[in-house]
């Protein structure tokens, strides 16, 4: 397959069949994968591909989706589970913590448990209530699982294929409103680990860290920022559990500064976590504290309100200046 | 508030019947639907498998008692319900666990010592249930009824039902409680099992209480009924009944390996001691009710049987009884022999592949640890220490 330029939805597809065709333990799971190819078609054509045993259209219960899902994974399948929209996840919470997240080590390692969720994740697309949240803190929280979120379609593609291969329980975030993004995917290409973080823009001044729908905006403050000067360096975190901190510190280094930018809530998010280990590691350092950019403490707001709501570019290269100001 | 309960007397609704095919007194009986040849030997072993089970429920108790175990859930009353089930199980059968299954433990030989660790908090569930068909125990009520279910659908991927080949057909059994029923993931199980066909056995043991909280605050119908709703069979069997249990579970378990779908058996049965070690059940219950259920023991009508029709004698109940207390005295010396783990075995097994935020924190862990050797002091010489102060 040659380079060729696509969305983020259409990578994950493509990821999908891929894992399918190499492996015939992977199944696809999910309210409305089959037939319809998911609510944002991003398992389309895979169940008629593959058939109704291997892209399964499952009763409207996430418990019951993750629940069987270890229950297939136990007899041996790799199951790849969709929640529909990341407002839903919630009914599964017991399931993905107290069982997928803690079967493994409660066994004793003889178990493993090759599970994948997929959760279309975020804000931004004028949805109503619970179609637009980020809790990809909550599942960050738990041992024993794994959280990558991607941002582009050549993460989309790779990273799907490499969290199905994990014999750990993986978490893939995939931020929605991205999904008809375009960028550049070669097959071929030899990809970064899962748990790689990655410098998306080189600069000097400042390191901006972000991940899955942030990026996009982090990059425009970028750009925005060099017309006044300011040089800024761009990480793209990609995975929240682990952390890829030896690259992050690496770029603060350089840079002496960090400011962290996500669409969840800052209190307890992925920003307070960077924040407190990354002042550890680079205290002498640091010219200015790391500074967060996020969600307010709030549930998230109607639609009409979310472009106040959430981290733009305005508010990004306001908590850049802010940083430059120490 | 109390809520009106319409049918038989004393407000309680008429119990439906149940099948039975041993009564307390020892009586065989038939069921039109349910019939089971036992021959002197098939019912020696049931008989064995009652009493050795009993037996280590009770070590397990006292060893709970003398502080070598955190805590013990007694299956006092329930052996025939587990013992009855799990024999009709075949090899390749798998089988999910609620944390009271120490009879069907023993049925799939995993060995009692092993049921202890996680008891005594040596660890989370120490066998392979691999090994077993056994899955690990699971203290989150309901939850290993969706597991069941899920891999009940793999078994059906694998082309592992309905091909008439006794060695391959493969049926799957989800043990859980009558407070479980409650749980959305049971009912949420039900659903994937039935909208999947799947080749699921639902073992419901119907012990009458939930800690403190009798049938009445679970349901308002027999709780066998809940499957109709669902479209599959369910029935309830005298859970008491060594013999209805087998020939039920089978027959249950028959019909999931031919591909017929699921089925809900409810065993009704009694717990007879508290929920565990850690209650108090005369908070909420009078023992009038367990005085009731003592004559409808599991164990006393099979002996009954056997002694009545000959099958057994003074000698085969002796030996029984012998072997009951070697296996008691394994029990107990292999449990005071447990180790506690090394500290930092705790940092094995959270995930398979490496990890570095669990591995930065091992290696910290580890050398705090050594600081304390080093320097002569161990956590017990501390502990000394703080005791010393007192
Ligand atoms: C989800 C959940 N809630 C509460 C508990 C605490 N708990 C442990 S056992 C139990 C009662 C279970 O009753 P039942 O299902 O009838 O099983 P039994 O103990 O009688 O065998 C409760 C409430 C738990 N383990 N899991
Ligand atoms: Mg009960």
């Amino acid at each position: 397959m040659s380079p060729r330029t696509t969305t983020i939805a259409k990578a994950v597809n493509e990821g999908l069949r891929r894992a399918m065709e190499d492996d015939p333990k992977v199944l696809v799971m999910g309210e409305d994968v089959g037939r319809l190819g998911g609510v944002f078609r991003v398992t389309d054509g895979l169940q008629k591909d593959f058939g109704e045993d291997r892209v399964i259209d499952t009763p409207l219960a996430e418990s019951g989706i993750i629940g069987t899902a270890i229950g297939l994974a136990l007899r041996g399948y790799r199951p790849v589970c969709e929640i529909q929209f990341d407002g839903f996840i919630y009914p599964a919470y017991d399931q993905i913590v107290s069982q997928l997240a803690k079967m493994g080590y409660r066994s004793g390692g003889k178990l493993s448990l090759p599970v994948v969720v997929r959760v279309p994740y975020g804000g931004g697309i004028g949805a109503v209530e619970h179609h637009s949240e980020s809790p990809e803190a909550y599942f960050a929280h738990t041992a024993g699982l794994r959280v990558v979120t991607c941002s582009n379609p050549a993460d989309a593609y790779f990273m799907t294929q490499q969290a199905i291969r994990s014999d750990d329980p993986v978490m893939v975030f995939e931020p929605k409103r991205r999904y008809w993004d375009k960028g550049e995917l070669d097959p071929a290409a030899e990809p970064l680990p899962l748990h790689a973080a990655r410098v998306a823009r080189a600069g000097t001044d400042v390191t901006v860290a972000a991940y899955g729908p942030m990026v996009r905006t982090v990059l425009e403050a970028a750009t925005a920022a060099e017309a006044e000067g300011r040089s800024l360096e761009v990480v793209d975190l990609r995975s929240l559990s682990p952390l890829d901190l030896d690259t992050l510190v690496a770029s603060v280094e350089r840079t002496r500064r960090l400011v962290v930018v996500h669409e969840a809530p800052t209190f307890l998010g992925l920003g307070a976590e960077i924040a407190a280990r990354v002042t550890e590691r680079c205290f002498y350092h640091l010219e200015a504290p790391v500074l967060r950019v996020g969600g307010f403490h709030l549930p998230y707001p109607a639609s009409r309100l979310e472009e106040e709501y959430l981290p733009d570019l305005d508010r990004v290269l306001d908590a850049v200046d802010r940083a430059l100001a120490f | 508030m109390t809520v009106p309960v319409v049918g038989g007397p004393g407000g309680r609704p008429p119990q439906p019947p149940l099948v039975q095919l041993l009564t307390p007194e020892g009586e065989r009986v038939e069921h039109p639907d349910y019939s089971i040849d036992v021959t002197p030997d098939e019912l020696r072993a049931f008989y064995r498998d009652l009493v050795l089970v009993r037996r280590v429920d009770a070590e397990a108790t006292a060893l709970q008692r003398q502080g070598e175990l955190g805590l013990w859930a007694s299956l006092l009353g329930q052996e025939a319900a587990q013992v009855g089930s799990a024999r009709a199980l075949a090899p390749q059968d798998y089988v999910f666990p609620t944390y009271r299954e120490h009879g069907v433990a023993w049925c799939r030989d995993v060995d009692p010592v092993t049921l202890l660790g996680l008891y005594r908090g040596v660890n989370l569930g120490g066998w392979d249930p691999a090994e077993h068909n056994f899955h690990l125990y699971t203290i989150v009520i309901g939850s290993q009824t969706l597991h069941a279910t899920g891999y009940a659908m793999g078994v059906q991927r694998d082309g592992a039902v309905g091909t008439g080949d006794p060695a391959r057909d493969t049926a799957v059994i989800a043990y859980f409680g009558d407070g479980a029923t409650s749980q959305g993931d049971v009912n949420e199980a039900f659903v994937f099992a039935s909208v999947n066909n799947a080749p699921v056995v639902f073992f419901c043991q119907n012990n009458q209480w939930a800690i403190s909280e009798p049938n009445e605050r679970q349901t308002r119908v027999p709780l066998y009924q809940r499957a109709a709703g669902f479209g599959f069979p369910g029935l309830r069997v005298d859970g008491n009944d060594v013999l209805a249990v087998h020939a039920v579970t089978r027959a249950a378990l028959d019909r999931a390996r031919r591909g017929e779908g699921p089925t809900f058996v409810e065993a009704f049965t009694y717990r007879m001691g508290a929920h565990t070690t850690s209650d108090d059940p005369t908070r909420y219950r009078i023992e009038a009710e367990v005085e009731e259920w003592k004559l409808k023991d599991p164990i006393a009508r099979v002996k009954a049987l056997l002694a009545r029709t000959g099958q057994a004698g003074e000698e085969f109940f002796a030996a029984v009884e012998a072997e009951a207390d070697r296996l008691a005295e394994h029990v107990r010396s292999e449990c005071l022999a447990m180790p506690d783990p090394e500290p930092v075995s705790m940092f094995d097994h959270a995930y398979r592949d490496p990890h570095p935020l669990v591995a930065e924190e091992r290696a910290w862990f580890a050398e705090y640890h050594a600081g304390f050797e080093q320097s002569g002091v161990d956590e017990s010489g501390l502990a000394a220490a703080a005791q010393a102060q007192r």
